[in-house]
Parts: C-alpha cells; sequence; structure tokens
C-alpha cells in the first residue's frame, strides 16, 4: 500500500510541524497514563485476590454483604467505563480538533 | 474441573463458544420447544428480510468486507458487544456465579478489563492504517506478499479452529434447547450462515449481530429484574438468602477454586486480553466505521454495554442460587443438590423458565440460537476476506485483480467455508473439542497481535522479521496445546501431559515478540532499511487519519 508523491508531500510537512509532535506527545503520554491507571488497578486487585484472598470476602460494614470484593469490582467496571468515556471526550475534542487543523494547513501548502 | 471453567472463560470473549466443553458431556435431545422454535422463525425472517435489504446495498468490495464504512459508532458499539456477549457469556458465567459465587465476578472483570487498553493503544491506529483486514498493517510498509500470506494463514488457522469449536457447541447447544437433530441444527445454522454473509456481506452481519445483542440485552435484563422482584430488589435480602442455602455458605464471598496458581492466572489473563487484540474478525470491525472518531465511541458503547450486562448476570446467578437451586423441578429426579436437568450450563435457562414460564425460556433460547448465527456469520465474513483480499487479490493477482472478481472469490469462500464448517462439525461431534478455542485464542494472541502492534509501534519492524516471528508464535501456540493435558492427555489418550498448562500465551506470546525483534535487528538488507524508512509517513498517518481509507457515500 503505497502512497502518492503528493501524499508524502503533505506526510513530510506534517511531521516538519511542531504542533504534531504536540499532539502526539500529549495523546500518546494521556493514553499511557489512562493504561498505566487501568493495569495497576486490574493487576493490584488481582494480586490480592491470588495472594491475601481473605480480604476479598470482607464486609464493608457490619451485617451487609456488600464485600470488599464486590465493591472494588463494581469500582472497577464503572471507573474503567468512565477513563474510557474521558479518553474518547477528549481524543474526540481537544486532540482531533489539532489534528485537523495539522492537516489542513498541511494540505494547504502542498496546493 | 479447573481446565473445563478456563476454556469456558476463553470463550466468552469470543463468543458463543465455551460451552462446548461443557455441552458435550450433558446434552441429551429434548423434546421439540415449540415457542423458541417460534421465536427463533420471527428472528430469522427478521434478518434474512434485513439480509435482502444488504444485498442491495452490497455492491463493492468495500461494502462487502467493512459495510462501506458507514457504520457508526453506537452500531458498531453495539455490534461489538454482540460479539462479546454470546450465548456463552449468558450461559458459562450465570452457571459460574451460581456454582461459585464471587469466582464468576472476578472473572467477569478479567473479560472486560481488555477494553480500555485495547481503545487507548489501539483503537484509532486500526481505523486509520486498515481498510478491509487487519494484514492491510501489518503489510502496510512490508513485503505484501509473505507478510500477507502469513497473516493470512494464522488468521484462517484461528477462524477454522474457532468455527468447528462454535459449529460442535452449536449443535449440542440447539439439541439442548430446541429438541432438533445435531445434524439438522448444524446444516440450519451453516445454511443461514451462508446466505447472510453471502448475499448481505457485512451489512447484514453486522446489523444480524445488533439485532442479537438487542434481544439479549433486553432478555438478559427482564429475567434479572423479574427475578430480583421475588427479593424486594434488595441486595442485602437476596445474598441472605443465597448464603443460607448454598451449599459453600459464606465461601461463595470469597476467591475459589478457579485461580490454583499464578501462571494460569496470568497466562489466561494474557491470552484473553491480547487474544482479543488478535481475533480477526474482532479487528475487522474496527475497519466499519467511518473514522477514528467513531471507532473510538464503538469501543465506549461496547464496553458501557458489556460492563452493564455482566452485572445483569452477577444479579441473576446469585438469585438462581435461590430461586433456581431450591426448585426441585430442575434437578434430575426432583433431588435438590443433585445433577441439574441439561447441565450445569442450563441455569439460566431454568431461571427464565422459573420467574418467566415457557414463553420467556424459549424467548431467552431463540436469543442462544441466535448468538451463534451471528458469531459464526462474523467469523466466516472475517476467514473470506483472508482468502479474497490478502491471498487472491494481494499476493495470487498481487493487486491486478478487478473488484468484481475479487468479491465473486469472497462469496465462495463464505460458501467454502460454511461447508467446511459443516462437514468438520458433523466429524467432530463426539469429540473434545474444547482445546480448540484455546487455541484459537493462544494463536490470535501468539501470531497476530505482536506483530500487529510492532507494525504499529515499532519503526525497525521488518519483513523477514515480522514473518519468521509470526511463524513460530503460530507454531509455539499450537504446538504447546498439542503437548497439554487437552489435546496430549484427552484426545490423543497418553498418560501425562508434555506441557502443564493448558494455557500457551504466556509462553508463545513473549517467544513471537522476541523472535520478531531479534530478526528484525540482525536484518540489515536493502529492503529492511527501505521498510523502516517508510514508517515515518506511515506513523504520520496512523497519527492523524490523513490518506486512511474513506466511508464510500451511499
Amino acid at each position: 500500500m503505497s502512497s502518492t508523491s503528493s501524499q508524502r508531500a503533505v506526510y513530510a510537512r506534517i511531521r516538519s510541524n511542531p504542533r504534531f509532535a504536540e499532539l502526539v506527545s500529549k495523546r500518546q503520554g494521556f493514553a499511557t497514563l489512562l493504561s498505566v491507571i487501568v493495569l495497576t488497578i486490574f493487576y493490584g486487585f488481582f494480586m490480592v485476590v491470588a495472594f491475601t484472598p481473605k480480604v476479598i470476602g470482607q464486609r464493608l460494614s457490619e451485617g451487609s454483604y456488600v464485600t470488599v470484593g464486590i465493591a472494588a469490582e463494581l469500582f472497577m467496571f464503572i471507573f474503567f467505563w468512565v477513563l474510557t468515556a474521558v479518553y474518547v471526550k477528549r481524543a474526540n475534542g481537544e486532540f482531533d480538533d489539532i489534528t485537523s487543523e495539522i492537516v489542513r494547513d498541511a494540505s494547504k501548502e502542498v496546493k | 474441573m479447573l481446565a473445563r471453567l478456563n476454556v469456558l472463560l476463553l470463550g466468552l470473549l469470543a463468543p458463543a463458544l465455551a460451552f462446548a466443553g461443557d455441552a458435550i458431556s450433558a446434552t441429551e435431545k429434548q423434546p421439540l420447544n415449540l415457542h423458541a422454535i417460534g421465536m427463533f422463525v420471527v428472528f430469522v425472517g427478521m434478518t434474512l428480510g434485513i439480509t435482502k435489504w444488504a444485498a442491495g446495498r452490497t455492491k463493492s468490495a468495500a461494502d462487502f468486507y467493512t459495510a462501506g464504512g458507514g457504520i457508526t459508532g453506537f452500531q458498531n458499539g453495539l455490534a461489538i458487544a454482540g460479539d462479546y456477549m454470546s450465548a456463552a457469556t449468558l450461559l458459562g458465567l450465570t452457571a459460574m456465579v451460581y456454582a461459585k459465587g464471587v469466582d464468576g465476578y472476578i472473572y467477569m472483570i478479567a473479560f472486560f478489563a481488555g477494553w480500555p487498553i485495547i481503545l487507548f493503544l489501539m483503537a484509532e491506529r486500526l481505523r486509520n492504517l486498515g481498510k478491509f483486514t487487519f494484514a492491510d498493517i501489518t503489510s502496510y510498509r512490508l513485503n505484501q506478499s509473505k507478510v500477507r500470506t502469513m497473516a493470512a494463514v494464522s488468521s484462517l488457522t484461528v477462524v477454522c479452529f474457532y468455527l468447528v469449536a462454535q459449529m460442535v457447541g452449536a449443535g449440542q447447544l440447539i439439541k439442548l434447547l430446541f429438541g432438533l437433530d445435531y445434524t439438522i441444527a448444524l446444516f440450519v445454522v451453516g445454511a443461514l450462515m451462508m446466505v447472510y454473509v453471502t448475499f448481505g456481506g457485512m451489512v447484514a452481519t453486522t446489523w444480524v449481530q445488533i439485532i442479537k445483542a438487542c434481544m439479549l440485552l433486553a432478555g438478559g435484563t427482564l429475567v434479572m429484574i423479574l427475578a430480583m422482584s421475588q427479593f424486594g430488589f434488595s441486595f442485602e435480602n437476596l445474598m441472605t438468602k443465597a448464603i443460607s442455602v448454598h451449599s459453600l455458605g459464606e465461601k461463595i464471598l470469597f476467591p475459589g477454586s478457579l485461580l490454583p496458581d499464578p501462571v494460569t492466572a496470568l497466562s489466561l489473563g494474557l491470552g484473553l486480553m491480547f487474544g482479543t487484540a488478535g481475533l480477526p474478525h474482532i479487528l475487522m470491525r474496527f475497519f466499519t466505521v467511518t473514522n477514528a472518531k467513531e471507532a473510538r465511541k464503538s469501543v465506549l458503547y461496547a464496553s458501557g454495554f458489556v460492563a452493564y450486562f455482566f452485572n445483569v448476570i452477577l444479579l441473576m446467578g446469585f438469585a438462581a442460587i435461590i430461586i433456581v437451586g431450591q426448585n426441585p423441578e430442575f434437578f434430575e429426579g426432583g433431588n435438590i443438590g443433585g445433577k441439574i436437568i441439561g447441565g450445569g450450563n442450563m441455569v439460566a435457562m431454568h431461571l427464565a423458565k422459573a420467574v418467566g414460564g415457557n414463553l420467556l425460556l424459549g424467548f431467552l433460547s431463540a436469543v442462544a440460537f441466535a448468538t451463534i448465527l451471528a458469531v459464526v456469520s462474523g467469523l466466516a465474513l472475517a476467514g473470506a476476506a483472508s482468502i479474497s483480499h490478502d491471498i487472491y487479490a494481494r499476493v495470487l493477482r498481487k493487486g491486478k485483480a478487478t473488484e468484481t472478481e475479487e468479491l465473486r472469490v469472497s462469496k465462495l469462500s463464505s460458501i467454502g467455508l460454511g461447508i467446511v464448517a459443516i462437514i468438520l462439525g458433523i466429524a467432530f461431534e463426539k469429540m473434545n473439542v474444547a482445546f480448540m478455542v484455546a487455541l484459537a485464542f493462544g494463536i490470535a494472541a501468539s501470531a497476530n497481535f505482536p506483530v500487529l502492534i510492532l507494525s504499529m509501534y515499532w519503526k525497525g519492524l521488518t519483513t523477514r522479521g515480522a514473518v519468521v516471528g509470526g511463524y513460530s508464535g503460530l507454531v509455539a501456540a499450537v504446538l504447546f496445546v498439542l503437548l497439554s493435558k487437552s489435546v496430549w492427555v484427552t484426545v490423543l489418550g497418553n498418560a501425562q501431559a508434555l506441557f502443564p498448562y493448558d494455557q500457551p500465551a504466556l509462553f508463545s506470546m513473549p517467544l513471537a515478540f522476541l523472535v520478531t525483534i531479534i530478526i528484525s535487528k540482525l536484518d540489515n538488507s536493502a529492503e529492511a532499511q527501505a521498510e523502516r524508512a517508510q514508517f515515518d509517513d506511515q506513523y504520520v498517518r496512523a497519527q492523524t487519519g490523513f490518506g486512511a481509507a474513506e466511508a464510500s457515500a451511499h
């Protein structure tokens, strides 16, 4: 799948635009941060399951069946989904605005 | 038991197969279930109508493979959720919560947690670089013939094992739920699949998946609400009763026998998370949306539906402990605590019958059948795309095939895959095919995923590295599963497994990465230099979507 020479010219212009480097580092940094949060919480939870399973079944309060495990998992379902929403909102808004600006500039200069 | 549960769980992501292992031992032909058949006929009528409509819109190759790239994020989200929430999710996970309590919930979070990662690291690049198959991405700057052949071989291996496992599971489940003969069930599934895919392509396949996802969400929610109404919608009330009657008592609140050693847990987790990210029919869904924006939205919607449904299943499982577990009607010989009629996977169905009568049972059975159909259709389409787009159009014809020729080959391939699926399904009826699911995931995680992610992120990747690494991942995954207990002992009848774990991913995936990286680094040929030089342009396209395949106008 090779690109045409005019496409290659646009790619070169995009690359030399400092806004592109800014976009990439911002977005990649954000995505990496969120991934690290998800993986840390998730594998942290799994470590507890593997090594101190007793904690999982502990009740949050006397006479309630909401345990640490159930509460933590419900929290993960909601929190991970919220992070997904946060990423989509920022990527589809802020990041995509910069992207279309960069692409527009680069395409304009070529013509 | 553990191996069986692992396999059961494995099937979840990758729809509908999971019950293969369990269903086999448990199925006995049931009396004809007229409610279920009636509702299923309505579903089939509806989907055939959609296929007819879709056929009118399926003219170009883009229409056939990716619905012209015109699916919205919301629609695609539902379709992905449909791929994810299989009959196995409904039946297998309800049964697991019923039998093991909170263990089932721990598994559900493991299935869910892969999605945010796919969104953060892959969704956007997949959409910006891909067109019809994921090999479009891996071969973007590498040698087309070699890399596409490798990708097609591993994709087809995944698709075939998966299809066979699906077909055998489908035949068993349908026999159980509908009282239809195994062979007849296979022909019904195979024939409908061929009709959907051949005539309606991705448009029909997506809509079948969407309808089915809605039915599943509605059916599950209804059963959950009816069940919870018996406990005054109080979680405390439900849990007090469940703990008092469950044979494990308070232990259902603690992690149990499902995660015995760290290696098994880790290998399973890796295989699930990265296997999903290497399944050809799941990856293909990212090419059906208009742009990266919609690709991201589809993950948002899909993971929302999945998270919701998993929590519904948790409540269904706990409620079933009391409603099904204390009702002699659902046990063989009326013996409470004995063998459940139809096997453990039937708990969800029994719950539906207990709270909503034969009508709700029929509805849920029809949903299960619809699920199987939708999943095999997606698989067949992905397999057909590998044959026609990668092998035929790019490798054999070197990109010189006309669109009409490519389309004809893809339709013939779908029919061929349907026939192969039926024949193999019949051939494997009596065999334990559980290992095929592990194999499909293992290969996806070890052959497809490493090359795919490296092609998107690593400039140093070369053709030689990708091809050698991809094939070693493929061979290693196949070999490890072959030597594991589920094939070496269970199928081949040897005394002792040569490879101690049922899940290959923890070993075969790092191996594939390692080989790919080392061979690429050692590769200093002129082609390799040229390939590295092209990464920069690919990188800009991956990040900005400039030059990405666009939606065809309708």
